[in-house]
């Protein structure tokens, strides 16, 4: 067996001052140009929700903000407690809605059977309803916490986590969101633990994708940013098991990241060439 | 005579001609306050940047009897404007376009000649390819006009040299982006400077840049607008992803010394050049490979 060298690694460090004020600038000129003044966030208790708090407390000032924790019945107490810090340490207002009657309700009667990923989507998106319906009763926009390594991988439930008006940190790797988080000020107890969607006892992201986030980050990078083929990644000393699973995640998930087509018989259809920004007509 | 310049770096509500019409007549109002002779508006300054299918309906013909451009006009008789918009000829072509308005009247029309359509950017999808760079005479001198993209290649610069231009004036929208490697200027913002910085140094010439701020969607602008002296110094540069007025005095009389001292212009050999270029195109014509 050859012996492969070992890879060149990026260093995917970030200036956290600038990209700090682009995303608080963001954050502050996309909900108010919208017609907003608050958000609302669901803050999990991880890193990238956390994260996104401290921005957007920064951005609309703290009192415009609404944390919402929403515990599963079989979700960590860490987690509960970790959000509750973030909820102390950015002073945004904040409740917590317990999904498990919600979640239960609907399994225990349509879906006893239902596996773990089942659930655990039932779950995400039962989030999001909590989540849309504090949107209108706060009225504030619901700001999302999905990175650009989870949104390449895929790693995320349609219509759950991935559901949200705007997303600050989704041109972040994960490497990049712990940089700015400690940056900005999140407990390290936060910006330090295993990543894990708590959807399961003992569930980590990086145990369910089989690789790191910083050995997926560099590869990402690679592919996606600087456009190298696999076999360049590969030939760089990259594990080539870990370099195929993730392009293969990358494709088979770009579903997620697309509005879904319509099938198109006029001469001017949504999504091809009924082409506007959000942003029209306001700012 | 010396003349001051004034660069604005503002937030364009997208696709609303009539709101951004009363945005600039407000900026001239505080420019010509602190005493400018020209004010710069960045890149489709009427319209806002990704106009996308708007195109057709913020599409304007600079004349006076445009909602607009009557009064921008009206204003230009206290002060030079340079304004961005987008433009329809006779034929209802889409020029992305620049216009440069003087004593009530249009001076010159810059229609953009490279349209950047790669990447994020889809630009030759929706306005028609500009066909002419050249440089006119202003009451402070000769100008030229170039829109963002057109200075990331190396010939529309170069031709406003040949044909006279001692200023060069770029509006600009530039779509903030670059954060790896790790530094406080993103990698776009050092890459305009140094083209930008690097122009004014080889031509002996002034460079301003009118770069926008805020935001459309996800994509923000930079700022940074930045005048350049004809050494190549930086005379005066606006904050970064702030809406900002920086304004500063233009000595065209500083040429004169500079070009003692460093004749570039007068060395400049363009029959040689027109000559190889002539041979290079007969020899391998239009590039078609990689490597011309």
């Amino acid at each position: 067996m050859t012996e492969r060298p070992s890879p060149p690694w990026v260093d995917l460090s970030i200036h956290t001052g600038l990209v700090r004020h682009i995303l608080v600038d963001f954050i502050r000129t996309e909900i108010t140009r919208a017609g907003f003044q608050r958000a609302v966030v669901g803050v999990s208790g991880g890193v990238d929700s956390a994260l996104v708090c401290f921005l957007t407390a920064e951005a609309l000032g703290p009192e415009n903000v609404l944390a919402l924790r929403m515990p599963y019945r079989t979700s960590s107490p860490e987690s509960l407690e970790h959000a509750q810090l973030v909820i102390e340490k950015t002073g945004v207002q904040s409740r917590t809605v317990d999904i498990t009657p919600m979640v239960d309700a609907y399994l225990e009667r349509y879906a006893p059977d239902a596996d773990q990923v089942r659930r655990g989507n039932v779950m995400a998106r039962t989030r999001m309803i909590v989540l849309y319906d504090h949107s209108a009763a706060f009225r504030g926009l619901v700001v999302g916490t999905g990175n650009k390594t989870e949104i390449l991988l895929g790693y995320t439930t349609l219509y759950g986590d991935a559901a949200y008006a705007i997303n600050p940190i989704g041109d972040l790797y994960k490497t990049q969101v712990w940089q700015l988080a400690e940056a900005v000020g999140v407990p390290q107890v936060i910006v330090n633990k295993a990543p894990s969607a708590d959807l399961w006892v003992g569930q980590t992201d990086e145990g369910e994708l089989g690789f790191s986030y910083r050995l997926a980050d560099q590869i990402l990078y690679r592919l996606v940013d600087e456009r190298y083929t696999p076999e360049e990644v590969v030939a760089l000393g990259f594990p080539p098991e870990v370099v195929q699973a993730i392009v293969e995640r990358v494709r088979r998930n770009h579903y997620k990241r697309i509005m879904p087509p319509i099938a198109k018989l006029s001469h001017r259809t949504v999504g091809y060439d009924f082409l506007y920004l959000r942003d029209w007509g306001t700012g | 005579m010396p003349f001051t310049i004034a660069l604005v770096q503002f937030q364009t509500r997208l696709g609303d001609v009539q709101v951004n019409l009363e945005r600039h007549l407000e900026w001239i109002r505080r420019a010509r306050e602190q005493g400018a002779d020209l004010v710069v508006f960045p890149e489709l300054s009427l319209t806002g940047y990704l106009v996308q299918d708007l195109v057709p309906t913020v599409a304007r013909r600079p004349r006076p009897d445009d909602p607009a451009f009557g009064p921008l006009l009206q204003a230009s008789k206290g002060v030079d404007l340079v304004v961005g918009f987008v433009e329809e000829d006779r034929r209802s072509r889409f020029f992305n376009s620049a216009a440069y308005l003087s004593q009530g009247q249009v001076v010159h029309v810059h229609r953009k000649v490279y349209l950047p359509t790669y990447g994020m950017f889809d630009e030759g999808r929706f306005f028609a390819w500009g066909d002419q760079v050249s440089a006119f005479d202003t009451r402070f001198g000769r100008f030229g006009m170039l829109i963002c993209e057109d200075f990331w290649h190396v010939s529309p610069p170069y031709l406003l040299w040949l044909d006279g231009a001692d200023v060069m004036l770029f509006p600009t929208a530039s779509p903030g982006r670059g954060i790896v490697p790790a530094a406080a200027q993103l990698g776009v913002a050092r890459w305009v400077e140094n083209v930008v910085q690097a122009y004014a140094g080889l031509f002996t010439v002034f460079t301003a840049f009118a770069n926008r701020v805020g935001f459309e969607d996800g994509i923000h602008f930079w700022g940074g607008s930045a005048l350049y002296g004809p050494d190549g110094t930086l005379l005066v540069q606006a904050p970064y992803h702030q809406t900002h007025l920086v304004l500063h005095e233009v000595d065209l009389h500083a040429l004169h010394r500079i070009r003692a001292r460093l004749p570039l212009l007068r060395d400049e050999r363009t029959s040689l050049f027109q000559r190889e270029l002539a041979r290079i195109l007969e020899q391998r014509g239009l590039p078609k490979a990689p490597g011309l």
